[in-house]
């Protein structure tokens, strides 16, 4: 058994993948998902879970502190554009860069312990900075306003080139702005090389001791690997994924709040990686795509709409209806979400992709059981 | 000297509520062995406990009011106080004290339907899955609450008697310029009598005792043929009747809101990490502990040399623990240690 698929498969995988998010805007059409700002979040909230799955997908570590890597690049991009120039570049290298900067020092420090304790550990930075970045660096981040653009910023580089306009600048890339359509495609892009990079790590060596720390950490450690190392890398690439997507929020949409950073935002990418299904390549980004999406539906459901929709039921059983549904759409739309969620914990722990093999066996194996032949072990060996 | 006195009292009263939900936390963790990330959830179901008390107790009519002779105001009258008169009034005043007798059958069927409908399926699993499912109940109890009571917060007063501040420092020799809320007294009173009430349970009843002998060796008294899961879901439903209180008690201190229970879930985690996990004494302790800590460092003079210390003590603290004493204050060995 080779560790690693051919790569000629690798490259059909990765070919696949690049065909079906570039054209998203056309297959996402029909369910009505085909506008930039939505598209945009699928591709980052994808690249936040993609990054999330190989800490917890590959080693089981569930951290509950991602949304702080989210907080520092969206702060950091911030400051780029603030400080040296509108080019989403420079800031979404360096919030990656700071981000895992950040990684590095809360995965030295949390990794010394597993289990719950480690989820613990992971809390308890995140709500340090969450707390830190409300109060005293309310210089850095300002505070409950959230970061935003000033006509007073100097942004030097950009200063040398172009006189300042009128109005606030919009991030560029190289004087392509970033809004609508051209934002989503830079967010794509970068969303198919993170794939790109995580499908490598799966199939390495190293992917490959990762889950082998998750089956049996202590069994690792008498074969002779000293786990740690390895764990402080995946916990920083997948910091460095979670900052990745938070400078990009902060390129599509140049403003950054300490409300990102809230372990209520861990809660969501821990969430988005369940839903898709755990340790799987394509699952978490499944699972952004499908909460972002429900969230984008749902949310902007009313009263009024429900009754247009179930007009044709009679009128005493539609406002039924309206009463119980009104409960889980629009405001109530977290409840939703947490509902969904226990039922994927309780019932399909493998989530979507799970789901999706299981229906797979169901269809392709044609069931000859009430004969009292078990489908699951070839019966023409006899 | 005053202020330092002051300062004590607050954390102990924050760590009554701290030492309150990490208590029921433990108690879940040492008997189930299931991480509960809903029991926050559960401290805000008990506030909301008093608010709906309130509103039921406040239903009124449109009366007019006969103090106004020029022309015809109305005012609203609660039924209670047209029927009753004072003591309806009365019984308006005292809800909170009131609530108390409610909470405690409801919570206590919250938590037994809890355990049996949901928790039980996971024993077995990973302990990731039961956080996972757990926070997802916590959502959906947050969200029923909040699609109710809306999602502003909705103050309750303390009781008319206890509404002003005690001339607490007369009594400890400070003057009589140290004062101090009756309310929160009282409440760090009453977290010390329930937390008192539940060790005495667990020490002094054989019922008790039975508990502690299946937390030490569940096997071992089920083979003495002792239906011991039963006893571990009535110690559920004690966790949650707990932290239903430590509820009900906070309403007059913080105007109870739907993600209240988020909030104080993050910290008790905390605190029973500190205090160690599955160590009940350690999780008491480490409540006061912290909460005091936290107060302190709330102290302007403190924020002076270590700005912005108030926010991250907590948390600080944790993380010097769980480096230093990997099992927490008082944690045994072999709890949760994979």
């Amino acid at each position: 058994m080779s560790v690693s698929p051919s790569p000629k498969k690798e490259l059909a995988t990765i070919a696949i993948f690049t065909v079906a998010v570039l054209a998203m805007p056309i297959w996402l059409a029909p369910i009505g998902a085909a506008y930039p700002d939505l598209l945009q979040k699928f591709a980052i909230f994808g690249i936040f879970a993609i990054g999330f799955n190989i800490l917890f997908g590959l080693t089981g570590y569930l951290s509950f502190g991602h949304a702080a890597f989210l907080g520092v690049g969206s702060y950091t991009a911030v400051w780029s554009f603030k400080l040296l120039t509108m080019n989403v570049l420079p800031a979404v290298i360096f919030g990656t860069v700071l981000a895992g900067l950040f990684a590095v020092l809360i995965g030295y420090v949390s990794l010394r312990r597993s289990g719950i304790y480690f989820s613990i550990l992971t809390l308890a930075f995140a709500q340090m900075s969450y707390n830190l970045a409300y109060s005293v660096l309310t210089p850095i981040t300002n505070g409950e306003t959230g970061l935003q653009l000033t006509q007073q910023d100097p942004r030097i580089i950009d200063s040398m080139f172009v006189e300042a306009g009128a109005g606030l600048p919009s991030t560029t890339l190289f004087g392509l702005k970033m809004s609508g359509y051209p934002g989503f495609y830079f967010c794509a892009v970068v969303l198919i090389i993170g794939f790109w990079i995580s499908l490598k790590i799966f199939n390495s060596p190293f992917g490959m001791k990762l889950k082998a720390i998750k089956s049996n950490q202590t069994r690792m450690g008498y074969t002779g690997f000293n786990t740690r190392p390895y764990l402080l890398v995946a916990f920083v690439i997948s910091g460095m994924y979670a900052g990745l997507a938070g400078s990009l929020m902060a390129a599509t949409d140049p403003l950054a709040g300490a409300e990102r950073m809230q372990w209520t935002a861990s809660g969501e990418v821990v969430l988005m990686t369940i839903l898709g299904g755990v340790g799987t390549l394509i699952g978490p980004l499944l699972g952004a795509g499908v909460i972002k999406y429900f969230e984008n539906i749902f949310s902007s459901y009313n009263e009024n709409v429900l009754h247009q929709i179930f007009a044709a039921l009679p009128d005493p059983l539609e406002d039924a209806v309206v009463a119980v549904t009104s409960l889980f759409v629009g405001e109530g739309w977290h409840l939703t979400l947490g509902t969904l969620f226990m039922v994927i914990v309780i019932f399909l722990p493998g989530g979507i992709v799970e789901g999706a093999r299981r229906l797979k066996s169901l269809v392709l194996r044609p069931t000859v059981r009430k004969y009292g032949f078990k489908t699951d072990q070839p019966t023409t060996r006899s | 000297m005053d202020a330092i006195f002051l300062q004590i009292l607050n954390g102990l009263d924050k760590g009554g509520a701290y030492a309150l939900i990490a208590l029921g936390l433990t108690l879940v963790f040492g008997t189930l062995g299931v991480v509960n990330f809903a029991h926050g959830a559960l401290f805000m179901m008990g506030a909301f406990c008093v608010v709906t008390l309130q509103k039921v107790l406040t239903i009124a009519k449109r009366v007019k009011d006969p103090s106004v002779t020029f022309f015809d105001a109305y005012k609203e009258q609660p039924y209670l106080e047209i029927w009753f008169g004072d003591t309806g009034r009365a019984i308006i005043d005292y809800v909170v004290p009131i609530s108390i007798l409610l909470a405690i059958p409801i919570m206590l069927i919250v938590g037994v339907a809890m355990e049996r409908g949901l928790i039980r399926y996971f024993y077995k699993r990973a302990h990731a899955d039961q956080i996972l499912v757990t926070f997802g109940l916590a959502i959906v109890l947050q969200e029923i609450i909040k699609s109710f009571f809306g999602a502003n917060p909705i103050p309750v007063s303390a009781p008319h008697v206890v509404a002003g501040s005690a001339a607490i420092g007369s009594l400890v020799g400070l003057g009589d310029a140290v004062v101090y809320p009756w309310w929160r007294l009282i409440y760090l009173l009453f977290s010390g009598v329930v937390i008192f009430g539940v060790f005495a349970f667990l020490q002094y009843t054989t019922y008790g005792m039975v508990v502690r002998a299946g937390m030490a060796d569940r096997e071992t008294v089920g083979l003495l043929g002792i239906n011991i899961q039963r006893r571990f879901t009535i110690v559920f439903g004690l966790a949650t009747v707990v932290a239903g209180l430590a509820g009900v008690m906070y309403t007059p201190v913080l105007p109870p809101d739907y993600h209240m229970g988020m909030e104080f879930l993050v910290l008790s985690f905390v605190v029973v990490v500190v205090g160690g996990m599955g160590s009940l004494g350690g999780a008491v302790t480490a409540g006061f502990l912290l909460g005091v800590l936290q107060s302190f460092s709330s102290m302007t003079e403190v924020k002076a040399i270590i700005p912005g210390i108030d926010q991250i003590i907590i948390y600080l603290v944790a993380v010097v623990i769980l480096l230093v004493r990997p099992r927490g204050l008082m944690g045994r060995k072999g709890v949760m240690e994979s």
